[in-house]
């Protein structure tokens, strides 16, 4: 059997659309792991990448945050808060948003960092108050950049929400640690698959998004 | 220190330009009319009162801020970049988009335009749309910092013009920084040429600046040819036109006879009277007239509309060492030599140097 005929014969056994292991339980319990990080993610990392890119200090710091986020392995994170907290969803949350912070915090650093010094000159000049001056004449002309990071973090959370399972929790990776455990390979297959179809679904809709809001004025310049 | 001890009065209802080599100071000393820059010490007082006496943003709504690649956002359309401080100031949007597509008439741009973005817009478009939304919500003051610096000189000539006719209708109180003598020299009332360090080295009108500059560093920074510069301040009305050397390209034998000692060179117009070309009378034969074998007569200037500078010009121009005047609609009125025009020229000079005198002994 290859993995077409493991992931066939998963979608199309009908025990996995019911009940608490069924496909829409196990799909929406992922998905509300994955938005529940990145929403936390996006409340730390926005404010201070905003804020950090319009005064333009503290970008060394949030390099050094950033890089030191990115080397923490998520798994050995998980198992670390495990030890310490106990199981629970704290545990899981902790590395997810570890995960996603950083990518969201330097993008949007960056993206407000490198929006062009003039049009914040003319806005200043022609007294526009600091906070309008940030969401709108940076924030507009950096969304395609902040949208960018978001995405990313995004995608990495929907990836790796899966180690929820490992302590117990829902989620898609369920199927791929129980078939693993059980040998049961069209499990394994067809969680993997779902997972990956969540993290193209995610794309399309941070470019849905991104079509609504970013101003078509902004849009051609890439 | 980038300005140093500088004192100037800038009057109201004018243009008054800052100029100097780049780090002089005169963008420093721009931006701290509107608080962009916070002078160490000393004071600016508009109208009588310091400027620090009312909130910053208060003051800086109050003044119209154009900078040098017009700085448009991007992300707004060219009506609503031009409505922002209407905007700011709690104007409704109806209001605020109606006082904008205004302004776009006031500037010279196509209502068209307003629902597109800035990448859309030419440099020059682009920079109009500055100054549009510089004078959106009418304030009596006008800050602009190099303008027209990034425009091609076509363009730069254009938006200069452009400046000197909403000024005639609207004035403002203006303060004009450039590196361009040239564009200070034509847009000023005022000039200010500042030296490095923001030290005050002139501040006149650009025809006395031209005369009489203060030392060898305004003499250096006008250039060589500052004579031929002032004679732009000199008007060409005075010019003692002379009209017997003008031909129509019909003129018969004994016309032509009677015209020639008039002149060493005949003009040729035209059956309307437009200039044709130069030619020695004896070259001329009546009733066949080849406009093709005609000297150039270089360019014609309009008597009372030009400066003595375009006169003298189109003399220079032309090979026969005569310029022509014509009138609004291109006809030739006269023609005038360059002995007579270097006259008026001496004439103008001692005009003025009375008028100084007199003033100085008043």
């Amino acid at each position: 059997m290859n993995v077409l005929d493991f992931a066939h014969a998963f979608f199309n056994d009908s025990a996995h659309w019911h009940g608490y292991d069924g496909i829409p339980t196990r799909f929406t319990e992922h998905l509300t792991y994955s938005l529940e990080a990145l929403l936390i993610a996006a409340a730390i990392g926005l404010p201070v990448g905003l804020l950090t890119g319009h005064t333009g200090r503290g970008g060394n710091a949030l390099a050094l945050i950033a890089t030191a986020g990115r080397a923490l392995p998520s798994f050995g994170l998980l198992v670390l808060m495990v030890i310490w907290i106990g199981l629970g969803m704290l545990p899981v949350m902790i590395p997810l948003v570890v995960l996603a912070v950083p990518p969201i915090l330097v993008t949007s650093y960056e993206a407000i960092r490198s929006v062009d010094p003039s049009p914040v000159d003319a806005a200043r000049g022609m007294g526009m108050p600091e906070a309008r001056v940030l969401f709108q004449v940076e924030v507009p002309v950096a969304l395609p950049l902040i949208l960018s990071g978001l995405r990313t973090a995004a995608i990495q959370i929907v990836s790796t929400a899966t180690i929820a399972a490992y302590v117990g929790l829902g989620g898609l990776g369920r199927y791929i640690i129980d078939g693993l455990y059980q040998k049961n390979y069209e499990k394994v297959v067809g969680g993997a698959t779902l997972v990956a179809g969540l993290a193209l679904a995610t794309l399309a809709v941070f470019w849905a998004a991104s079509r609504l809001t970013v101003s078509p004025g902004v849009r051609r310049g890439g | 220190m980038a300005v140093d001890r500088l004192s100037l009065e800038i009057p109201d209802r004018a243009i008054t330009v800052l100029v100097g080599p780049s780090g002089c100071g005169k963008t420093t000393t721009l931006r701290m009319i509107n608080r962009m820059v916070e002078p160490s010490e000393g004071s600016i007082l508009l109208d009588g009162r310091d400027i620090r006496q009312q909130p910053v943003n208060t003051l800086r709504r109050s003044m119209g801020y154009v900078i040098q690649n017009a700085g448009l956002f991007q992300h707004r359309t060219i009506l609503d970049n031009i409505a922002t401080v209407p905007r700011l100031l709690g104007w409704g949007k109806q209001k605020a988009r109606a006082r904008a597509a205004e302004l776009m008439e006031r500037v010279g741009l196509d209502t068209a335009l307003a629902k597109r973005y800035p990448y859309q817009l030419s440099g020059g478009q682009q920079q109009r749309v500055g100054v549009a939304r510089a004078l959106a919500a009418d304030p009596p003051v006008l800050l602009m910092d190099e303008p027209f610096s990034a425009v091609d000189p076509v363009v730069r000539k254009g938006l200069q013009d452009e400046l000197l006719r909403i000024q005639d209708e609207l004035g403002k109180t203006i303060v004009f920084v450039t590196h361009d003598i040239d564009e200070a020299i034509k847009l000023g009332t005022k000039v200010a040429v500042l030296r490095t360090g923001g030290r005050l080295a002139q501040f006149a009108p650009p025809a006395e600046l031209l005369s009489a500059p203060a030392d060898s560093f305004v003499e250096d920074f006008l250039g060589a040819d500052r004579g031929i510069r002032r004679l732009s301040f000199f008007p060409s009305a005075g010019l003692e036109l002379q009209t017997a050397p003008i031909v129509a390209i019909d003129a018969d034998a004994a016309r032509l006879a009677s015209r020639a000692p008039a002149a060493p060179f005949l003009l040729v117009t035209d059956l309307d009277g437009r200039p044709l070309g130069w030619s020695e009378p004896d070259r001329l034969t009546a009733g066949a007239i080849d406009p093709g074998r005609l000297l150039d007569f270089g360019r014609p200037f309009v008597p009372g509309t030009d400066s003595l500078r375009t006169a003298l010009d189109g003399a220079v121009l032309s090979p026969t060492g005569w310029a022509v005047a014509v009138d609004g609609e291109g006809r030739a009125v006269g023609v005038v030599s360059q002995q007579v025009i270097g006259e008026a020229i001496r004439a103008a000079h001692s005009g003025v140097a009375e008028r100084e005198d007199a003033e100085a002994g008043r």
